[in-house]
């Protein structure tokens, strides 16, 4: 019985420290999603406005730009997918991931085929494991995105998809797989299709993002041409739909992992109180039989001694 | 109509200045802007150089832009660049050693002359505000 008695203590401490990890994972994770958050909003403005900007060239002018010509019988789509760098997140990757090969499969169905670019060393590792190829990968930032790395993943995207049908690399779709926040409670896996843009009124990114629908947008005068305002500005555009992508995701992901530690934390709590009654009561059974030997030792002397007489 | 302009300088990841202002300045592919209020609706390309934004106390605010746009609307001006940084800002000492590297890297790296640019204009900047 002491041994077992060793054994639940044991497994006590452990639990107890387990808990103290989990409780500072999920403590971390609260104070970077207000971070996060506030990183999301101080982007929400410069979206805006280009927002603005595009919807006003794409207003006044019939231009007919690459980035937003359809392809008539595309071939070929690219998927961006943004999972996280690391795990104890609950299913947050494995929830885009499913929802990547919701679209991917979709996009099968449709008869084009798939290149893959990744964000987020968990869905580089997803697909390394399973032998697929990727064409390209970015890792090490899913917490905290800078613009930097939005705008080398959409010149990378914008490259592609610029590429003529027949060429290396050649895409001509792109889409975009990330974890939209909706709140702290719920994050959902959302797939948007970034190129060819749709210009006016972006149907994601909510009312941050969108202009007021009751503004009339003046005549502008565009210098040099409105081709060039455009040329200019679409790329931002695009990287800019990244970037919002990615933050949306960080938060997403640090959302996840809140919830995930503090379930976890809940849990080794369960187990602390579950083992400590067991140890309690292997604790009183090991007494008891303490107690019985010795009355039973007792017993069995004073009868030996009484027989003997 | 208001009296003054309304102005916002917003970078990719923050707006770095915003507020009232009586003139605005920028330089556009096609030379110097100027903006006073009601000034025709217009969107333009900007260059990698500084922006100059009277405030309406008299003071005048120094920024460096590397490219963007300038949109002017219903007296609202509105400057966008990715990475826009007020004169006060630019660590000078920093931004000259980036300057010397890369006016070194010139010829052999297709960003070099992007990033010399964009240093000088930053340069310019700080002498501009002093």
């Amino acid at each position: 019985m002491a041994v077992s008695l060793r054994e639940y203590r044991a497994r006590i401490k452990s639990t107890e420290s387990m808990k103290k990890i989990t409780r500072a994972m999920e403590l971390i994770a609260a104070s970077r999603i207000i971070k996060a958050q506030q990183r999301a909003q101080a982007a929400a403005p410069y979206a805006r406005e280009l927002t603005r900007a595009v919807s006003a060239v794409a207003t006044f002018s019939n231009v007919d730009h690459p980035l937003t010509r359809e392809e008539e019988n595309p071939k070929r789509a690219a998927v961006l997918i943004v999972t996280s760098d690391r795990g104890l997140a609950g299913a947050y990757s494995a929830n885009v991931l499913k929802e990547a090969e919701r679209l991917a499969e979709k996009l099968r169905s449709e008869g084009k085929e798939i290149d893959t670019y990744i964000c987020g060393r968990k869905g580089e590792a997803y697909y390394k494991f399973r032998q697929r190829p990727v064409v390209r990968s970015w890792t090490g930032f899913s917490d905290q995105p800078s613009y930097d790395v939005a705008a080398e993943v959409g010149a990378a995207l914008i490259e592609s998809f610029l590429k003529q049908q027949g060429e290396e690399g050649d895409v001509d779709e792109v889409h975009l797989v990330y974890t939209r926040f909706r709140s702290m409670l719920t994050q959902e896996p959302t797939a948007v299709r970034l190129l060819p843009l749709e210009v006016v009124e972006a149907e994601e990114g909510g009312s941050a993002e969108r202009p007021d629908p009751s503004d009339v947008l003046p005549l502008y005068e565009f210098e040099p041409s409105a081709e060039a305002v455009l040329d200019g500005l679409l790329p931002q555009y695009v990287q800019s739909r990244v970037f919002f992508a990615l933050l949306q995701a960080a938060a997403s992901e640090l959302a996840a992992r809140q919830k995930a530690m503090k379930s976890a934390t809940d849990n080794a709590d369960e187990l602390i109180k579950k083992y400590t009654r067991i140890a309690n009561q292997a604790r009183q059974a090991g007494i008891t039989q303490e107690i019985s030997e010795i009355v039973g030792g007792v017993n069995a002397l004073a009868d030996a001694n009484s027989g003997s007489e | 109509m208001a009296e003054n302009l309304t102005v916002s300088l917003v970078a990719a990841d923050r707006t770095v200045w915003s507020g009232e202002a009586t003139m605005v300045i920028a330089r556009t592919v096609e030379g110097d802007v100027g903006v006073l209020r009601g000034h025709a609706p217009m969107l333009s390309l900007l260059t990698d150089a500084v922006v100059e934004i009277a405030e309406v106390g008299g003071d005048v605010v120094v920024a460096a832009v590397d490219g963007g746009f300038l949109s002017v609307a219903a007296d609202r001006v509105s400057i966008l660049s990715e990475r826009a940084v007020l004169a006060a800002e630019v660590d000078v000492d920093q931004t000259r050693a980036e300057l010397d590297e890369a006016r070194g890297l010139i010829g052999s790296e297709d960003e070099a002359e992007r990033r010399v640019r964009r240093a000088e204009a930053r340069i310019r900047a700080v002498e501009r505000a002093r």
